[in-house]
């Protein structure tokens, strides 16, 4: 049974696949979202939602620092803020031998014209985090950074894509792709769609949905674990990383303090879980309390982890297919992919709608990757 | 880590206790966690202290027997940790415990889950101020402790655990102001045609009879037929209203005790990916289980309350099956001789699941447990209500898992122990289909309170080796 006419089917109800799909139907296509369980159902709906510039990889900095522009723009573009606070991301020094690396990297950026990043000292790291243990010497700082509330995010870019008339088919899993003169045939557990062009926004499974139409992608799985503790007063504003270990460390507008920091658990892509590892993650809850060592009597609520793709480089794919016309990809994002979501949604409507982007995406195609053997699992820190 | 052991057990009521004596009995390396300061579980706290006293003999004979149980199991050998949190198990099988804030992982052959039950929550619009509480809790009380409420109490409920706790407060020098009987009008019809299989458990039907008229003798007002439940008060409990046979009434009262039943604790064997089972007679999920106690995951056993609801007794009769599996299954008894030794067990078991069908029918939860008002609040971590689960069913056609990310319902410290079924009976209505398809939340660790210092204090072991 072949149904209704698209004009762009994107694959994954994640906010890769929900703000691309948005601008492409406010572009006026026919856009039919195809999600396998449910909107942010994996790595959307378990990031630690950092919107973070700092230490940012060179090749998608740019791109980058255009998404920061956005952020704050985000109640215009989906009737909601998204709990976005800019409450600065802080990375700490606990040596002075980390202090001499966060230096030379800020200036670094500083002799190529970015401002994003400084240096704070010792007195004005206790300014921004009172609460911090007196053995840290000092810090990196991005101050328009902040994090922002996944689940308000999914929510409103979701309400917004069903506004602007594209068609959401949840518990709809793609099954099979095929080439069909310049069309593509999308097989799925809800029938069949015929599609000029698609959208990967596929996270964890992207791999297998590239080589549906013909593009091998070798990608890993990274499965990063989260703690969540019960309430508490109000004592910190920004995101906080320790430079050298794994720690992601912020409170929530609910009072809660969400703890990551690429910290891996056991993915499993064919059962579509990840388990936590609580030997691993105790190294974060170290990490924190070594950070702010009021926080040691503070419950954990919850834990868990979520399922994303990671390549070989860390870096996205965000761009069209090497092999497959009409494809283009949005995946890869290896941990980091939440502050890029409302650039790449535009990015990706640019490609299709306008033939092609100014955005700096030269150094994220996938074709960098493809001469690579593929890989079935690579867990990367 | 240390060397790996044959046997870890989760909980040290009768199902737990009972199976340590008997892997104990084979020569297994056993070792025992339990919340608790002392051995009993629930149902027999602090039968120790207890058991010879004045409040033994209030509490009756069932819970005395007890104390043979705890002495047993004290005596046996096995490593017994009290005051002990069991908050993670992962495959292989190690352990994650806390005692006395250090944080620890045993390696274990075979993990039993003995975790009981834990009522049934019973949302009515005014669960949550203070001074409603439990019939379960309030009997824990008394167990422990002797205390008994100074003012009279409302008890609003039904079921052999509401019985017997009143004529236990009533003995113990408590007084009731009045028992709201929710059972369904007339529901011992609805029992009869489950009496022919309980006659086996005479008995207990004699037992329970003899406390229905202990409390009709006592003059505790009863009134039947309640619906629109409901507690009043600005921070606290003060008065009460409910509708019984059409008419109205308000009153004050200062404790209200509610139950509704019990249900399988799930939370551990639902975090171990055990396969579930819907028991439509007791309207909960239960791991499903062989005829040794075994989950669906190898080496795992699950004795007790927690494979389903079927009383102490069976509790301990299951737990020791499956310490004789695991020592069957260690090499330490052939499997003929297990199965003989196994046979008497199992008849007894039989009759004393024989009872249940018949209490179920009887004593089902009122049916605005599966129905709450829409200003009813359901999950009491986050606050929210009843209407803000229907509305947010309305988007898609979400399972437990989504309601829980688009509304935080289930996120806080209970981990939706208190809104996993009245979420899951809201979405049932909502979506027209059957409970048992929407499901129940996935269920994270830790499985109890655990804070970052003894998280943090694990790592440090890790590192010292």
């Amino acid at each position: 049974m072949t149904q209704q006419n698209y004009d762009v089917a994107v694959i994954g109800g994640g906010l890769h696949g929900l703000c691309s799909a948005l601008h492409l139907a406010r572009a006026g296509k026919r856009v039919l979202v195809l999600e396998r369980h449910w909107t942010g159902r994996h790595a959307s709906g378990a990031t630690a939602a950092g919107v973070r510039t700092l230490n940012r990889d060179r090749r998608e900095l740019d791109l980058s620092l255009l998404s920061m522009e956005l952020w704050p723009q985000l109640y215009d573009i989906v009737g909601d803020d998204c709990g976005f606070h800019a409450g600065g991301q802080i990375c700490v020094a606990e040596d002075e031998t980390a202090m001499e690396r966060l230096r030379s990297r800020v200036e670094a950026l500083q002799r190529d014209g970015y401002t994003h990043e400084e240096l704070i000292d010792q007195d004005e790291l206790r300014r921004w985090l009172p609460k911090i243990s007196p053995h840290c010497v000092g810090a990196s700082l991005a101050r328009d950074n902040g994090a922002a509330d996944p689940h308000r995010a999914l929510s409103a870019f979701r309400r917004s894509v069903l506004k602007a008339g594209a068609t959401l088919r949840e518990q709809c899993g793609v099954e099979n792709i095929e080439r069909r003169g310049q069309d593509w045939l999308l097989h799925t557990n809800q029938g069949q769609w015929t599609v000029p062009m698609i959208v990967n926004a596929a996270g964890a499974w992207s791999a297998r949905i590239a080589a549906m139409v013909g593009d091998h992608i070798p990608l890993g799985t990274k499965s990063s674990m989260m703690m969540v503790s019960e309430r508490t007063e109000h004592f910190i504003k920004p995101v906080v990383s320790i430079l050298g270990r794994s720690l992601s460390f912020k409170q929530s507008d609910q009072g809660t303090l969400v703890i990551g920091g690429g910290l891996q658990g056991v993915p499993d892509l064919d059962k579509e879980t990840s388990t936590a590892r609580m030997r691993v993650l105790a190294k974060g809850a170290r990490a924190a309390c070594d950070l702010f060592p009021e926080v040691q009597d503070l419950r954990i609520v919850r834990v868990w982890a979520g399922l994303e793709a990671a390549t070989k480089d860390l870096l996205p794919i965000i761009g069209p297919s090497p092999n497959a016309p009409g494809v283009y990809h949005a995946f890869g994002f290896s941990g980091h992919g939440f502050q890029l979501v409302p650039i790449v949604g535009l990015v990706i409507k640019e490609l299709i709608v306008d033939g092609g982007t100014d955005k700096p995406i030269d150094e994220l195609g996938a074709s960098r990757l493809m001469n690579e053997p593929e890989v079935e699992k690579v867990t990367p820190q | 880590m240390n060397k790996e052991i044959d046997l870890f057990i989760v909980g040290a009521g009768p199902a737990g206790m009972n199976a340590a004596v008997e892997a104990r009995r084979h020569g297994l390396t056993v070792m025992l966690a339990d919340d608790q300061p002392a051995p009993g579980g629930q149902i027999w706290r602090a039968v120790e202290q207890a058991a010879d006293g004045p409040l033994g003999r209030i509490l009756g004979d069932e819970y005395r027997q007890g104390a043979q149980t705890v002495s047993d199991f004290r005596a046996c050998g096995a490593d017994y940790l009290p005051l002990s949190q069991v908050w993670q198990i992962e495959e292989g099988w190690h352990v994650y415990l806390t005692t006395d804030e250090q944080a620890r992982i045993v390696k274990a052959k075979n993990v039993l889950l003995a975790t009981g039950a834990q009522e049934r929550p019973a949302p009515f619009p005014g669960w949550t101020l203070p001074g409603v509480m439990t019939v379960g809790a309030a009997q824990i009380l008394l167990k422990t402790s002797g205390q008994v409420p100074e003012e009279p109490v409302w008890v609003a409920g039904s079921g052999p655990l509401v019985l017997i706790y009143i004529k236990q407060l009533l003995e113990a020098g408590g007084r009731v102001a009045g028992w709201l009987n929710t059972a369904p009008e007339r529901n011992w019809q609805r029992g009869i045609a489950h009496l022919p299989g309980a006659l086996a458990s005479w008995r207990d039907l004699k037992k329970g009879y003899g406390w229905m008229q202990a409390i009709r003798k006592a003059g505790v007002p009863i009134h039947e037929q309640i619906t629109d439940l409901r507690a009043h008060g600005e921070g606290r409990l003060t008065e009460l209203s409910f509708r019984s046979g059409g008419k109205e009434h308000r009153v004050p009262a200062d404790v209200l005790l509610i139950h509704e039943g019990v249900v399988p604790s799930i939370h551990m064997s639902r975090s171990l990916y055990c396969e579930m089972t819907w028991l439509s007679g007791q309207q909960c999920f239960a791991p499903k289980v062989n005829e040794w106690g075994m989950s669906s995951q190898d080496g795992i056993y699950i004795a007790g309350d927690g494979a389903g609801i079927a009383g102490a007794k069976a509790a301990g009769l299951r737990g020791r099956i499956a310490g004789l599996a695991v020592s069957m299954r260690a090499g330490r008894i052939s499997g003929e001789a297990a199965q003989q030794r196994a046979a008497d067990w199992r008849s007894e078991l039989q009759r004393e699941l024989s009872l249940r069908p018949l209490l179920e029918a009887m004593y089902p939860p009122r049916e605005s447990v599966k129905r709450p008002s829409d200003e009813t609040i359901v999950c009491r971590c986050e606050e929210l209500t009843a209407g803000d689960i229907r509305k947010a069913a309305k988007l898609g056609r979400p399972g437990p898992n989504q309601i829980k990310a688009y509304t935080r319902a289930g996120m806080g410290p209970c981990q939706g122990r208190q809104c996993g079924y009245t979420i899951a009976n809201i979405l049932a209505e909502e979506q027209q289909r059957p409970v048992s398809e929407v499901g129940f939340y996935r269920i994270r660790p830790p499985l109890k309170p655990l804070t970052l210092g003894e998280l943090a204090s694990l790592d440090d072991k890790e590192q010292a080796k």
